[in-house]
């Protein structure tokens, strides 16, 4: 056996640190030493995306990075990102539309909409198409969680021009 | 599957990954994005006694333009090429193929050296570099060296890299406002690997096609510049008989296989379709019939 090494890290806000196998990747280490199951595992060689956490902001395939990487990182799994509330919105708009059925592969999808919507928030329906094109859903068919995803998208932007409306009114 | 086991090596410098790299030999594995390698061990097709991160080099990092030309660490990513207003700028080839190289939780992680120094077949990157005329600065024990894109790249995942050499930067003349480019592949899904591509650049003057490089990929065991195709257009007034002529070439230039997916005569003749389809988008105002694509 090679030797454990000290990882030191930051998930969901909280400070973890523990010694790790380097042959484990971040996605078994979030879900066996953490208890974070939301994270799913389907293929582990990185076709699948439903294992996708986000890493120091960028989105990532946890299957495809080793813990032992992620020192000093800042990790938020879907966990994390439901307690904040960040995807209260995505969550109740996939469950409105039927945007999933066995519930497998919905953590990655979340998490992946959500970096779409913070980097494009006015997505085109190819583009949300496109920017899910790595998350599989052997379910739904994908219409719905285009459906669903653009719905958000449409919700936050309205949202966004009441408070800019506000904003002017105040000012 | 999980990987075997194995050490781990976070390497500070650029000296002592070199370091490390010939103390451990061909027992090691350079570890950069590991969108590809952590998949293999994943999948137990490697078994490395030990991994040496490169990703907290300083000498493998930064974006910058430095003596007329535009500079890329090693570890520059995927996600920066797509981002990058200075990639954009000056290699926008780049910015236009990236968005083909798989996803985007793919993107954060893979990077150009990675991508570069793994050398597969299929991959968008390597013929981007050949077609661009990028060098290579790779350093080893004796030093630095540099390799032309087009020497670099020697077979199915084979390189001019030496065991205990590590690629550090990759360097792309400016392109000239002039310059134009085209990128185009073919997959069965966004993101998926290509069942043909190309990408090419040329300049267009006098209704004529200049300096023409068309790069094909996922067509032969390692990037192809098309050199009769190219011949057969370079300088010469481009209209509809001098496309077919080329076209008709480039059965010389490529010889791809077939595989599960395809037949090597599909490949090729969509190599064909996509060749006229790169020169069509390359010279818009040609005067280039419309023809029917399966004439190809």
């Amino acid at each position: 056996m090679s030797p454990r090494h000290p990882l030191s890290f930051s998930v969901n806000g909280e400070s973890v640190s523990l010694l790790v196998d380097p042959r484990r990747h971040l996605g078994d280490i979030l879900r066996e030493d953490l208890g974070l199951t939301g994270t799913h595992l389907g293929c582990e060689h990185g076709v699948c995306g439903a294992c996708t956490v986000r890493l120091n902001g960028e989105i990532v395939r946890s299957c495809l990075t080793l813990a032992i990487q992620c020192e000093g990182a800042t990790v938020q799994t879907i966990e994390g990102l439901s307690d904040t509330g960040e995807v209260a919105d995505l969550q109740e708009a996939f469950r409105n539309r039927n945007a999933l059925q066995c519930g497998y592969c919905t953590p990655g999808m979340i998490v992946t909409a959500q970096d779409l919507l913070l980097r494009h928030p006015d997505p085109s329906r190819e583009e949300i198409r496109e920017h899910l094109s790595g998350n599989f859903c052997r379910c739904t068919g994908y219409h719905a969680i285009v459906d669903a995803v653009a719905t958000t998208a449409q919700a936050r932007a309205a949202a966004q021009a009441e408070t800019d409306e506000l904003a002017k009114l105040h000012a | 599957m999980k990987a075997p086991a194995f050490d781990y090596l976070r390497a500070a410098s650029l000296a002592e990954a070199l370091s490390a790299l010939a103390q451990h030999g061909e027992s090691a594995k350079l570890l950069a994005g590991g969108q590809s390698l952590v998949p293999a061990l994943n999948l137990r097709l490697l078994a490395p006694e030990i991994l040496i991160d490169l990703n907290e080099v300083p000498e493998l990092k930064g974006v910058s333009v430095e003596n007329g030309r535009l500079r890329l660490g090693a570890l520059t990513r995927h996600s920066e090429l797509e981002r990058s207003a200075l990639i954009r700028e000056h290699a926008p080839l780049l910015a236009e193929a990236i968005r083909h190289v798989a996803h985007p939780a793919i993107r954060s992680r893979g990077t150009i050296g990675g991508n570069l120094a793994h050398a597969d077949p299929a991959s968008e990157l390597p013929a981007c570099a050949v077609a661009l005329g990028a060098e290579l600065v790779i350093a080893g024990q004796g030093g630095e060296r540099r390799v032309a894109a087009d020497d670099f790249f020697e077979g199915v995942y084979a390189t001019n890299l030496a065991p205990d050499d590590i690629l550090v930067a990759i360097e792309f003349p400016l392109a000239a406002p002039t310059r134009r480019h085209a990128f185009l592949e073919l997959s069965r899904r966004m993101g998926d690997y290509a069942l043909v591509g190309i990408a090419c650049t040329a300049d267009y003057a006098g209704g004529a096609l200049r300096d023409l490089k068309p790069v094909f990929f996922a067509a032969g065991p390692r990037p192809t510049l098309a050199v009769r195709a190219a011949e057969a257009l370079d300088g010469k007034p481009l209209d509809s008989a001098a496309l077919d002529a080329a076209v008709e070439a480039l059965g010389q230039d490529i010889e791809p296989e077939g595989d599960l997916q395809i037949s090597a005569a599909t490949r090729l003749h969509l190599a064909r379709t996509l060749f006229r389809r790169a020169v069509a988008a390359l010279a818009p105002e040609a005067p280039l019939a419309r023809k029917q694509e399966t004439a190809a």
